[in-house]
């Protein structure tokens, strides 16, 4: 159990405390951006291109102008004027705001109709007419670079051919020369697919020109608001909406997961239609558009090898990627790390020797990929190490729980340096595999397995060990468009010993009310409850590069603890000064402030802050006040051990995940129950792309899944009854040993599930299938060995 | 072309001019101004909108206003009376951790209200299935299942099972 130095009334770290932000969610009084509602507000929506790639002939407007209540229609040749009909990626590419000549995917935006209401904007869209030309369209990413196909960005001057970058990591030479050598090398083709992110509120914003005071007010979608708020200064600045002129509003988000960070066309049109018109102006995207239009996640085709022993020991390893990004490069990335936190695929295992290299290509589907709870790629790099690991596992005929264990980086090697060079800060892999193997019975369960096997029933048990790295990071190596990923927290104590705190991050549902308050709670001494923590206006909030890659604990949240240790040595001076003493004669319990071996002699906390206004000693600046700007020294690397099992129908290969237990190692936690919470709401997003999700595009790049009714979201129905646990190995860097654990289930889960179910399918023959894993997948490849034979 | 219709919300009557093409979800928050339902999808899959009609729970999204005339509508802002006691859904939903950002949140309740009054001492079974039209991308439902067996206990009299998080 976890060991709490506060009182629940004070409610520090590892308190379950109950959420203080559920009050307004449970009775429908959230504030999100759909709900804000503006005098005078115009509706925005969107005529989108029915072809993945054409010409544009002509946008007829006549008609829609006639409709009642249309007041503007928007095209690419009216942005143009302003030079707004294309904007940067996030990754030093471009985009199209609108077209002015050339449609690069299905559903791309084509033109904006502006209405006085809801339903007059869908009258105006659907009235708006596009004679398009259609072109063959590039949808393969492995015949992008055919030196036949067209080149589609033929905007770039210059530009031959559909390759954007090339990127490596590690020493080719000698992991060459290993796999020439090695006694044992196993080689898989992956493809992890286009998925979509999916938070049950789409995007959108209100765009709120003043043209009286020339003045922006931008309530949007955005787990990033102050990077927004830059962004659109430097986008727009010309026309005068200069940084101080712009406020960024991020209210309530109904869900982010990196799908809330990227600038979509949509906003700047809004932005701009309000730029022109001095009217509010709102667009919030229908679930369609979500879908077809936004950037989607994942989409890397990658070549996984591993090199060993005989007896199991892991050499080396070699990744070759081939990443589709649509049509432009609009990752969310750190922009020195094009792909990424991908090199983190070296994994939980102590070797030394690796070579990883990437090719990225345009195509004409959606740009992207969106960092979707991953940490920039990671789902990705621990898909491809630990099915790969699991394959090498089997070749060399050993229980892959066995040599996993074998393999690990052993607890007291850490710090440890990768291949690639990441210093890992801490860990005990062995323990968290131990645990989860207890918490099922492994043996027992292998047992199982193997009488099931003779009576030819298919099950399945599956792990995953995984090493994520999160919490960008460094200003040494890590910017978003030249802005560092540092964050920050400002803590204000009023003179009744309540407190405000504002934060550079946004949550979009991780409980930030509630656990930032605890991590102030645990070093002041104030309970959680009296302190209330805003997060997301940028005319108040301290700069902070916003919520994704599970960095807000690792960077705010370390943030927050040392303005509240600054703090408290100030509270330390004034307890001195109230009780004549010096501040070395002074003990801190939580909360309060006492004379050693006279503990009657105190200050509380209270007392000391009502002091700071009343009676602060002369000379001290008044207040009770600190700001931090935390620049995290590494980043951290929360790691965990899941075991899935699986149980397959011998006849209609349903598959049936009939347990799977969750071993999370995030550092020291903050609140337990959250940290659960996240846990299984990852995880459930962890099986989604392992068995149900999949973006698909046919050949003339039509989205063959574009709604709900198709794209399958897990229900509480697909989502199996998970079982969490952790251990703890506090980061050794992080002011309060945490680490973050919102994206590890999502990572780890797909691999667990995947190698579940190749493990209930090798007494086939079977070593590797591309999730998602559906049961006419696995019919597929019984068929071809030949299983249905005899029946 | 508008159609006069009379409808109760939440205890209110309201006689409104609505366009036959109303959507009944877009009634209660365009024109009531009551936003705590919201809006998921475009093809009735994600539940966001769901309200109790008559007493029984619907996707509001996929009634118009006009088929609502002459009846009665419960939102998620009357669940609870004006300065009264939560239901005791609202309560399970935190005190177990059955919500995240919030989003899926009224239409999951509102959905729950019918089923634990068609049942109130469902089996983990049964609430997935009743709770299968509703979509939440955060919770992973685990916790949305608690919340309601919760909610079970309280409104049968019961002691309510304990709500610290379990651990393997």
């Amino acid at each position: 159990m976890i060991q709490c130095k506060t009182s629940k009334a004070i409610g520090g770290m590892g308190h379950s405390l109950k959420r203080k932000e559920d009050a307004r969610f449970i009775q429908g009084k959230g504030n999100y951006v759909d709900d804000v509602k503006l005098p005078g507000m115009l509706y925005m929506d969107i005529v989108r291109s029915p072809y993945a790639y054409a010409k544009i002939k002509k946008i007829n407007i006549e008609e829609a102008l006639k409709v009642p209540g249309v007041v503007a229609v928007v095209t690419g040749r009216d942005l143009e004027k302003y030079n707004l009909h294309w904007m940067p990626t996030l990754m030093s590419d471009t985009q199209m705001v609108l077209p002015t000549d050339t449609v690069m995917y299905q559903s791309q935006e084509v033109a904006a109709v502006i209405a006085t209401t809801k339903y007059a904007a869908r009258d105006g869209r659907e009235a708006v007419t596009v004679e398009y030309e259609p072109m063959k369209p590039v949808i393969d990413p492995f015949k992008s670079l055919d030196p036949a196909a067209p080149v589609l960005r033929s905007d770039k001057e210059g530009k031959k051919d559909n390759h954007i970058w090339n990127w490596k990591v590690g020493d080719k030479e000698k992991t060459d020369a290993l796999f020439e050598t090695a006694d044992v090398v196993v080689k898989e083709q992956m493809h992890i697919p286009r998925i979509h992110v999916a938070s049950i509120e789409t995007c959108g914003c209100v765009a709120d020109y003043d043209k009286v005071n020339n003045h922006l007010t931008m309530y949007m979608t955005t787990q990033a608001p102050h990077a927004i708020r830059t962004v659109i200064a430097l986008v727009a600045g010309h026309v005068g909406l200069t940084e101080e002129k712009v406020r960024v509003i991020a209210p309530d988000i109904g869900g982010g997961f990196g799908g809330k960070v990227p600038v979509y066309p949509g906003y700047v049109i809004a932005i701009a239609v309000s730029f022109l018109v001095g009217k509010p102006v709102k667009w919030i995207e229908d679930r369609s558009e979500n879908l077809q239009a936004d950037s989607f996640a994942r989409d890397y085709h990658i070549t996984a090898e591993m090199a060993g022993t005989k007896d199991g020991k892991i050499l080396g390893t070699r990744f070759k990627i081939l990443a589709d990004h649509g049509y432009t490069d609009a990752s969310a990335n750190p922009s020195k790390f094009p792909t990424g936190m991908f090199s983190i695929a070296t994994g939980s295992y102590d070797y030394g020797t690796t070579y990883m290299e990437c090719d990225a290509v345009y195509t004409n589907k959606p740009p992207g990929g969106v960092a979707y709870r991953c940490s920039f790629r990671v789902t990705e790099a621990v898909h491809a190490i630990e099915r790969i690991t699991d394959r090498f596992a089997f070749e060399v005929g050993k229980d892959p729980a066995d040599l996993r264990m074998q393999n690990f980086i052993k607890k007291e090697d850490f710090p440890w340096k990768s291949p690639t060079g990441w210093i890992y800060d801490s860990g005990d892999y062995h323990a968290g595999l131990q645990k989860a193997m207890d918490a099922l019975n492994y043996n027992d369960l292998r047992r199982e397995q193997a009488e099931k096997r003779a009576k030819g029933e298919l099950m399945g048990i599956g792990i995953s060990t995984f090493t994520e790295i999160v919490g960008a990071g460094p200003s040494k190596d890590f910017d978003i468009l030249g802005i560092k990923m540092f964050d920050s927290a400002e803590i204000r104590v009023h003179p009744t010993g309540k407190a405000i705190a504002r934060f550079g991050t946004k949550s979009q549902g991780q409980g930030h009310e509630t656990t930032y308050a605890q991590i102030i709670a645990e070093e002041l001494g104030i309970p959680a409850e009296n302190i209330a923590i805003e997060e997301g206006d940028t005319d108040t909030a301290p700069y902070g590069l916003g919520t994704y890659a599970s960095r807000s604990t690792p960077t705010a949240g370390a943030a927050a603890a040392i303005a509240a240790r600054k703090l408290r040595d100030k509270a330390r001076k004034i307890a001195a000064y109230l009780l004549e003493v010096s501040e070395d004669d002074l003990e801190w319990e939580p909360g309060k402030f006492f004379v050693k071996g006279a503990p009657e002699k105190a200050k509380t906390i209270q007392e000391i802050v009502f002091a700071a206004y009343t009676n602060h000693p002369q000379g001290m600046e008044a207040g009770f006040e600190a700001t931090h700007y935390y620049d995290p020294p590494n980043l951290t690397f929360p790691s965990g051990a899941y075991i899935c099992v699986v149980d397959i129908d011998r006849e209609t290969c349903e598959i049936k995940v009939r347990r799977f237990v969750a071993i999370d190692d995030c550092g020291n936690i903050i609140n337990p129950m959250i940290v659960q919470g996240q846990v299984h709401g990852g995880l459930t997003q962890g099986i989604a792309p392992a068995m149900y999700e999949e973006l698909i595009y046919d050949e003339s790049g039509n989205i063959l899944n574009g709604t709900f009714m198709d794209y399958l979201v897990p229900t509480a129905v697909e989502s199996p009854s998970w079982e969490t646990g952790h251990t703890v190995t506090p980061s050794p860097h992080h002011p309060i040993g945490a680490k973050g654990v919102g994206e590890s289930p999502t990572v780890g889960a797909p691999p667990a599930i995947a190698n579940a179910i190749v493990d209930a399918l090798t007494p086939f023959g079977i070593t590797h299938l591309d999730i998602p894993i559906t049961p006419y997948k696995i019919f597929k490849a019984l068929k071809e060995k030949g299983a249905f034979e005899n029946a | 072309m508008n159609k006069t219709i009379n409808i109760t919300v939440n205890g209110t009557k309201h006689t409104l001019e609505v366009e036959p093409r109303l959507l009944l979800v877009h009634m209660i928050r365009e024109v009531l101004n009551m936003t705590g339902t919201h809006i998921g999808c475009d093809t009735s899959s994600c539940g966001a909108c769901t309200i109790l009609l008559d007493g029984k729970s619907i996707k509001s999204c996929t009634v118009l206003a006009v088929q609502a005339d002459g009846k009665s509508i419960t939102t998620i802002e009357g669940l609870a009376p004006e300065g009264g006691p939560l239901h005791p859904l609202q309560e399970g939903f935190k005190e177990n951790h059955g919500l995240h950002c919030g989003f899926c949140t009224p239409g999951m309740i509102m959905r729950c209200v019918e089923l634990l009054e068609h049942n109130n001492n469902p089996t983990e079974e049964e609430i997935r299935w009743g709770i299968s039209g509703n979509l939440c991308r955060c919770t992973g439902y685990n916790n949305i299942v608690k919340a309601v067996q919760w909610a079970g206990a309280k409104m049968r009299g019961e002691e309510t099972p304990s709500t610290e998080p379990e651990f393997v």
